[in-house]
């Protein structure tokens, strides 16, 4: 009894841990849209991945099967059947969504910083290492100190120099 | 120390605006359909007769997205009756993606505070007004014009605390000429 109760224990560890690591991502709705040209179906799959679903804030819309994602997906197929551009589609959608139904939103005053805030930390970040970098290189050379018998060489050699000098001034 | 307390104050200022971004209510994201007017529509009633955007009140009013399927319709429903009963401000419905018996059984059994409701069976008109799905609530001003949009369940402290000051400030004429 025990022990089969700690194999079925045991063994929803592993459905656990088989659901956790080898589970497929369920992403894909089914699409009933059939498209004349391979090419339109390959737009279509496109536009559904880009663009998000309103309603369930981190799915596409072609992974989620949430209504408006539904309806969304078949205003796409229209308009693709209707000639639209995918430039034409994704205004159509900017005007009733805006900036949201976009993973990729357009570069407007207000999502400049989107766009240009890695940059910009990158930028930071450049500059407060090249600064750490200097700093550490002036302190390395001020701290540059010879050996007490390097300096008495340095001496000797300028005592020497010295003495030279001298005596050629003499000479001279 | 200046040159120690600069980073650190810089990484302390990141982490709250960060933190702060975190914690955003997103479901509340403004509609872009604010300042536009009313997408134009012709769409038939749960009654069955036909009205157009040209049908919509000439003053001040909300439209409101609901299904007989949402609960948190039957949550803000008693608002709404309310608000009709008070005669304070007309309520237009939007039937969204609904079945059409269901929502006349739904509006039969808890009481019908929408001078009208249209039916948006496929969502489409949804579409236009930027819907994301049931329960959202537009103020809409006397031009036809949408002024606000809340998404979710619009209670009696919703009411209170959102809509009263924003419809005062609609009402008031002299802030609509301001605004002219």
């Amino acid at each position: 009894m025990i022990l089969s109760e700690m194999w079925s224990r045991e063994r929803s560890g592993c459905y656990l841990i088989v659901i956790l690591f080898f589970g497929l991502p369920i992403s894909a709705q089914v699409d009933t849209f059939e498209f004349d040209k391979a090419e339109n179906q390959e737009r279509f799959r496109n536009l559904s991945n880009e663009l998000r679903c309103p309603m369930c804030q981190n799915t596409s819309l072609s992974g989620s099967s949430g209504g408006v994602a539904e309806d969304l997906r078949r205003e796409i197929f229209f308009m693709i059947k209707d000639g639209q551009s995918d430039r034409e589609i994704k205004d159509f959608m900017f005007e009733r969504y805006g900036d949201f139904i976009f993973y990729k939103p357009r570069l407007t005053a207000g999502t400049i910083f989107l766009w240009a805030g890695p940059a910009f930390f990158l930028l930071i970040g450049g500059i407060v290492g090249l600064s750490i970098f200097r700093g550490a290189q002036s302190e390395a050379l001020k701290n540059k100190t010879l050996t007490g018998s390097d300096q008495n060489k340095i001496e000797s050699l300028l005592a020497r120099e010295r003495r030279n000098l001298k005596a050629r001034d003499k000479a001279g | 120390m200046l040159g120690r307390l600069l980073p650190v104050s810089a990484f302390v200022l990141l982490i709250a605006a960060l933190g702060f971004g975190l914690f955003l209510e997103n479901k509340e994201l403004p509609s872009v359909l604010v300042g536009k007017r009313v997408p134009s529509f012709s769409l038939r009633t749960i009654d069955g007769s036909l009205v157009t955007d040209k049908d919509l009140p000439s003053e001040v009013f909300l439209l409101n997205v609901w299904g007989s399927y949402c609960l948190p319709c039957l949550i803000e429903h008693p608002t709404f009756m309310s608000l009709t009963e008070r005669s304070e401000i007309p309520v237009i419905g939007i039937n969204y993606r609904d079945e059409l018996s269901l929502a006349a059984g739904w509006l039969e059994e808890n009481g019908n505070p929408f001078q009208f409701s249209v039916v948006d069976r496929d969502g489409r008109f949804g579409i236009d007004l930027g819907v994301y799905g049931a329960p959202e609530t537009y103020l809409v001003d006397a031009e036809g014009i949408i002024r606000y949009r809340h998404v979710s369940v619009l209670d009696d402290s919703v009411w209170r605390e959102v809509f009263v000051p924003l419809i005062n400030n609609l009402r008031s004429p002299r802030i609509g000429l301001m605004e002219l």
